[in-house]
């Protein structure tokens, strides 16, 4: 949590001034924050290379194509508008998934909880109809991230009631959401007329996520799911290290026998924890559909609800660290895109390079042994050693 | 087998966890290594049994210069370390404990368990250690549990034995069986390294004492030239007071009750069996009795972790067998848990939000759902200050404290507030002996400010130390009660009732068996 000093009164004794100084740790918390991630960018971005290599592309391409990552992901109006877009899902389900982290529950089923948000937004914004665009919007967005959230929360009651290990049901909450998602998708008051394959109805006008850059350019495809986003990431920050509930949630993960101690009930933390991570990945499919694809189709959410995951890891489960993952795996979509234009490299590419970059965040060691001189530090001291 | 370090120094960062130390261990001599928590004893002994190397400075066996690159050569070299806390397989006999990857195999990979069992049947009665070879570790008890530990070590035939805080678990007999062992080791000829911060049995045990502190030998030779208090004093630094200065107890109004408690477990073994205690406000209870007799239950019981399956507790007039975890916190119970890591404390929370980690939700810390963290820093520093956590800021990782810090940090947050009941489970567990001065006195002061005190502690001293009335409990049940006003208890007869022999105040004894594998 962040380390405000105080400064009440002028009466205050200098012993306590002293303890109210912040701990100096600010520089080890740095270097965790962002060097590491860098770091471990640089090293998939070269055994990305040595790939290449290994495969004969040639040198020049190789660099082309780095060029055209850059490019494609920042170097343009358009790119900047493609990474925001595909970091708008990411960021809503990895907080998700990072709140749950940080109560101790690994939810694996984002991508469950996407599909069924995602759906359910799709239903509700053909099947209302004549509701003008300021009530309809909110409303589909809110059945999206209501569905998602007790859809999630079928796992932590599973866990909680019978112990169920949530990792587990998630899994297969995954399985049957994407099955249900083809189901739905042929019953005649969703599939869209005159069609045969699984295929949605299209959302309404009055429930779309509105473009916010079409003034300047109409394939500008950034969409007002960029409030909701940033709004997520202050809201879950709040909630996690300004809230009693997220601090409950914290003990929780941290320490689950502290979190017995202090009365904590582990059954209704595990529930809420699954269902608010569930209401972001809900939201998340909610503007996918609304904001992007503008239906629902047979694996719409693209696995965007497993790239969270990396997207949580990446930023350490903080809000912020995951607002800033989110946004370089946008890059690296959109950049991705751009490199197969090109340079003709495969965006398989770019899904191994997110691979690594998370393999090289998981095991610090590894990238501290690398690149020794980033990481010299001495070790804190105090540390226990009886 | 003799051996020699000689200037041995290890630094972990900017803790210098040994400086320059020469120690000899001889054989045919037990080596007393004193030392309070973090002054070094375990570092010291994690490099002669291989696990650390010095960052300089040399071992000597028999005079010649040894170099351990891992465990494996330490014990090649005919040292055995004997852990504090034993690594044993539950569901395996003694004999396979005991030849664990020293396997004797004939043929292809055959395993000879005739002649294993033999050899350490061999062993075990050289030196009188009375161990049933053939039952399974889970089935034994801990007194027993750790002379299978030195079977271990004394089968891949180690001379030098290290024993870390032997002590620790056993009750005054086992301990004096164990003592009785440790000398015909060492007549054989073995030499002992006995590391403790019990003072009293360095004197009874060691025939030569050295005392670390801040890792540094600050004092060696015969203990029989040493009083406890001398040993203290090099062991803490300054002149330490050992008997808390306790007045006269004025019991006032009851303020906890156990009416026939019971408490069974998932598996429906029985952890309490009818539980009948009362706490006064203004004095202190201490529950004495070998770990694993249900003190855990109990503490669990009376606190709202586990409710209890039968009986009634009351509290200040009032029936809380029902009440929540947190409803009794509210209603003024504080919990020092036994375990600071385990439940006490979170170690990658800051100080601040450790001393509001049961109590972040009450309205004095709260502005509706947020919690308000000036007020909570704020009142942490005053904490701090007034129960001595030594912390440069209240911002600091508490779980970069020393363990005398945490767990006065817990009790920061226990006793500051209004409460009634304090039940302190092994209050000074871990701790430097400056801090468990500071403890004891405050349990002390809050007895003298008419609050009740329970005590759970598996340290007898502490116990004797504290109490004006004591309960032993011994598999789930009170086995014995006594007064102690003035320090009366006989420490024999509680010795007694720890191991299940009863000879204290009489109670009820007629039930028959229905404990659980309480171990």
């Amino acid at each position: 949590m962040s380390g405000e000093a105080q400064s009440s009164g002028p009466a205050m004794p200098p012993e306590m001034k002293a303890l109210l100084a912040p701990a100096i740790d600010s520089r080890s918390s740095l270097r965790e924050l962002f060097i590491l991630p860098l770091a471990a960018m640089f090293l998939a971005m070269l055994i990305g290379a040595l790939i290449m290599m290994a495969t004969s592309v040639a040198p020049a391409t190789i660099l082309q194509s780095f060029i055209a990552m850059a490019h494609g992901s920042v170097g343009s109006l358009h790119a900047i508008s493609e990474t925001l877009t595909a970091a708008i899902p990411l960021v809503l389900a990895g907080l998700g998934i990072g709140l749950a982290f940080r109560a101790g529950l690994f939810n694996i089923g984002a991508e469950g909880q996407m599909v069924v948000g995602g759906l359910a937004t799709a239903i509700a914004s053909f099947s209302v109809t004549g509701l003008s665009i300021w009530l309809h919007l909110p409303l589909v967005l809110l059945v999206g991230l209501a569905i998602g959230a007790v859809y999630a929360a079928i796992a932590g009651l599973l866990k909680a009631a019978t112990g169920a290990h949530e990792v587990i049901s998630t899994i297969m909450l995954n399985l049957i959401s994407i099955r249900l998602l083809d189901y739905m998708l042929r019953q005649p008051f969703i599939q869209k007329e005159g069609r045969s394959d699984p295929i949605s109805k299209a959302v309404l006008e009055t429930a779309e996520l509105p473009r916010i850059l079409e003034f300047l350019d109409g394939n500008l495809r950034l969409h007002a799911g960029l409030f909701i986003m940033l709004a997520a990431v202050a809201v879950i920050y709040w909630l996690l290290f300004r809230s009693k509930l997220g601090f409950a949630f914290r003990i929780s993960g941290e320490n689950p026998g502290a979190a017995r101690y202090a009365g904590i009930r582990a059954g209704l933390t595990i529930v809420m924890a699954m269902a608010i991570a569930g209401a972001l990945a809900g939201l998340a499919g909610a503007t996918q559909v609304s904001g992007v694809l503008g239906r629902a189709t047979p694996g719409f959410t693209a696995g965007i609800g497993f790239d969270a995951i990396a997207v949580a890891l990446l930023g350490r489960s903080h809000p912020v660290g995951i607002l800033l993952a989110g946004l370089l795996f946008g890059a690296l979509e959109a950049g991705g895109r751009q490199m197969q234009v090109d340079a003709g490299v495969s965006i398989d590419m770019i899904g191994i390079m997110q691979a690594l970059i998370i393999i090289f965040v998981a095991a610090p060691l590894l990238v501290r042994r690398i690149f020794p001189p980033l990481f010299r530090e001495r070790r804190r001291g105090g540390d226990e050693h009886d | 087998m003799d051996i020699e370090l000689r200037g041995i120094s290890k630094r972990f960062g900017p803790v210098q966890a040994n400086q320059d130390i020469n120690l000899d261990i001889r054989a045919g001599e037990v080596l007393g290594l004193l030392g309070e928590n973090g002054a070094g004893k375990s570092t010291l002994m994690n490099i002669l049994s291989g696990l650390y190397s010095a960052d300089s400075g040399e071992i000597l066996i028999d005079g010649m210069p040894a170099v351990f690159t891992g465990p494996g050569d330490s014990i090649a070299s005919g040292i055995g370390m004997v852990h504090q806390h034993f690594m044993l397989v539950p569901v395996f006999s003694v004999v396979e404990n005991v030849i664990l990857g020293v396997e004797p195999t004939s043929g292809v990979d055959y395993l000879d368990l005739e002649a294993a069992r033999a050899q350490v049947q061999e062993i075990n009665t050289r030196y009188g250690m009375e161990v049933p070879t053939d039952a399974l570790i889970e089935d034994l008890p801990v007194g027993i549990q750790q002379r299978v530990e030195i079977l271990k070590v004394l089968f891949r035939s180690a001379d030098v034995l290290i024993l870390d805080e032997p002590t620790a678990v056993l009750t005054p007999q086992e301990v004096e069986e164990f003592f009785a062992i440790v000398r015909a080791l060492r007549d054989a000829g073995k030499g002992i390294v006995f590391i403790t911060h019990k003072l009293h049995e360095i004197l009874e045990i060691a025939d030569r004492v050295s005392v670390l502190r801040q890792g540094q030998v600050v004092g060696q030779g015969d203990p029989a030239s040493f009083s406890e208090a001398d040993l203290a004093e090099m062991m803490v630094g300054r002149p330490v007071s050992f008997s808390v200065g306790r007045a006269e107890a004025t019991p006032g109004d009851t303020v906890l009750e156990l009416a026939g408690v019971s408490l069974f477990d998932a598996a429906q073994d029985a952890r309490l069996v009818d539980i009948n205690l009362s706490v006064h406000g203004g004095e202190v209870v201490g529950i004495a009795g070998v770990q694993g007799n249900g003190q855990t239950e109990l503490v669990e019981a009376i606190t709202g972790l586990s409710p209890a399956t039968a009986g009634k507790i009351g509290f200040a007039g009032q029936d809380i067998t029902r009440t929540s975890v947190r409803q009794r916190h509210r209603m003024g119970i504080a919990h020092i848990p036994e375990d600071r890591h385990k439940s006490g404390m979170v170690g990658n929370f800051t100080v601040a939000e450790n001393m509001v980690l049961n109590s972040y939700y009450d309205d004095s810390v709260t502005t509706g759902v947020q919690i308000d963290w000036r007020r909570v820093h704020a009142r942490a520093a005053e904490a701090c200050l007034s129960y001595d956590v030594r912390t440069p800021s209240v911002f600091l990782g508490a779980g970069s404290l020393s363990g005398g810090n945490q767990q006065k940090m817990v009790i920061a947050r226990e006793l500051e507030r209004d409460v009634k009941l304090i039940v302190a489970s092994q209050p000074t567990r871990g701790v430097d002996v400056g801090s468990i001065e500071y403890i004891h006195q405050q349990l002390i002061a809050c007895r003298d400010r008419g609050n009740a005190v329970l005590i759970i502690s598996s340290e007898l001293d502490e116990i004797l130390d504290l109490s004006d009335r004591i309960y032993v409990m011994f598999e789930g049940r009170i086995a014995a009660e006594f007064d102690n006003r003035g320090g009366g208890a006989d420490r024999n007869a509680i010795g007694l009732a720890m191991a299940g022999v009863n000879q204290g105040i009489n109670r009820d004894e007629t039930r028959d068996e229905t404990r659980g594998s309480a171990a």
